[in-house]
């Protein structure tokens, strides 16, 4: 079965570069399903896991919005943070969660209340992908 | 002339020095190494953002965005890159005195630009001056990790969003090699310049769900990434001009000491014949 080359690469740098042969991701407008040959395309992803499917592999990844390119036989996923789970630091992850739900409580100003909300989404995200790994 | 003690006592202390100096130089050589790897690390997320970015806005040709469009300059944002601590040379100062000129020269009160700095030599120099900060970050990191800056990035770029700036420029180092750094001045937005020729032909992408929803998410990133681009390229120059400053400043300790050493040979010598003439006089007194 033909496969299709992943990248994802963040500002600190690749995280992963392996053939695949289904990736499947939740962007903006819904989930995607992408194999070899889809037509070239560009998406916004949401704060998410990837499932990639390969032969006899699968892997999840964690990443925090970014955009995924795709080309027919490459994806490119191009993120602000993205983690293996193997990668994820589940104690930061747990304080993190923990910080955003208390200040979700306390309801202060409108633009803290935004950026808690996404900073919670980024730690359940995390903690998900960790915790359906193992 | 200088007693021997006191020749003494300066051989040391600027052997002391230079233990330190030597030391320093060590330090910033091997952070000057993470650092260009960092650097290296971040190549290619920036260049696929940039190629994306530039076949949409090329190729789209009804994609529009306040982030691509310049329009009248009432203010001017100046995102400025320095250290936080000084020993570098004439890092920080080449960067500063580059801004300040700009500012003296284009703009007459204070309601015509806005000031963002990273680093403290930055903070404080435009302080004393009496130049008002609007933003500024310290203590980063040697190795700066893209969450350190996104605050004041995406702070920086709603700035413009807000209509508050109509341009931003970074100045910053630019890492030429561990000998040469260069102050760069550079036009982040409106984004106008996508460096290199449009790639719009070799891919011409679907957009799901259309056009505008991308750029509303792939312009502040790409904006972003180009100041972090800046950081890293600075963080590189600042220790290769930490490094080239501290080395130069070994050598200057190894010429004071060898003509330290010189002075004290020669006030030795000139105590030991003073000595002889003394006792061969004495003795010839006495014959």
């Amino acid at each position: 079965m033909s496969t299709l080359t992943v990248s994802v690469v963040t500002p600190d740098g690749p995280v992963l570069e392996e053939a695949f042969e289904m990736v499947s991701c939740k962007a903006e407008s819904g989930e995607l399903g992408i194999l070899p040959g889809h037509i070239p395309m560009v998406a916004p992803l949401t704060i998410s896991a990837i499932r990639l499917k390969g032969e006899g592999k699968s892997d999840r990844i964690a990443v925090s919005g970014g955009f995924l390119e795709v080309r027919p036989d490459k994806v490119t996923i191009l993120a602000q943070s993205a983690e293996k789970p193997t990668d994820i630091d589940i104690d930061r992850a747990r304080m993190a969660k923990e910080r955003a739900e208390r200040r979700l409580q306390d309801k202060q100003a409108d633009i803290d209340f935004k950026r808690a909300e996404l900073a919670l989404k980024r730690a359940i995200n995390r903690l998900d992908v960790y915790e359906n790994n193992f | 002339m200088a007693s021997l003690r006191d020749i003494k006592g300066r051989i040391t202390s600027t052997k002391k020095t230079k233990q330190i100096t030597k030391a320093m130089e060590m330090v910033s050589a091997s952070k000057l190494n993470r650092a260009e790897q960092n650097a290296r690390y971040f190549v290619p997320y920036s260049e696929k953002i940039q190629e994306v970015v530039a076949s949409i806005s090329q190729g789209g040709g009804d994609a529009s965005h306040p982030m691509l469009e310049s329009r009248e300059v009432k203010c001017t944002g100046y995102l400025v890159i320095t250290s936080d601590r000084g020993l570098a040379g004439a890092f920080n100062s080449s960067v500063l005195r580059r801004v300040y000129q700009q500012i003296r020269q284009h703009h007459t009160s204070a309601e015509e630009y806005k000031l963002i700095t990273i680093g403290r030599i930055g903070r404080d120099f435009f302080r004393k001056r009496n130049i008002p900060v609007d933003m500024d970050i310290t203590g980063l990191a040697d190795q700066p990790d893209f969450a350190d800056i996104k605050d004041i990035a995406s702070d920086t770029i709603q700035l413009f969003t807000d209509e508050e700036i109509d341009q931003l420029y970074i100045y910053y180092n630019h890492y030429v090699s561990a000998i040469t750094q260069e102050v760069t001045e550079k036009k982040v937005l409106p984004l106008t310049d996508f460096g290199g020729e449009s790639v719009g032909s070799t891919s011409s992408y679907e957009y799901e769900p259309n056009q505008e929803e991308i750029l509303e998410v792939l312009l502040p990133q790409y904006a972003e990434s180009l100041i972090y681009g800046a950081l890293l390229d600075s963080k590189a120059s600042e220790h290769a001009a930490r490094m080239t400053a501290m080395k130069s400043a070994t050598d200057n300790a190894d010429d004071l000491i060898g003509d330290l050493t010189l002075s004290y040979n020669r006030a030795r010598q000139a105590a030991i014949t003073q000595e002889i003439t003394e006792i061969v006089g004495g003795a010839a007194a006495l014959e």
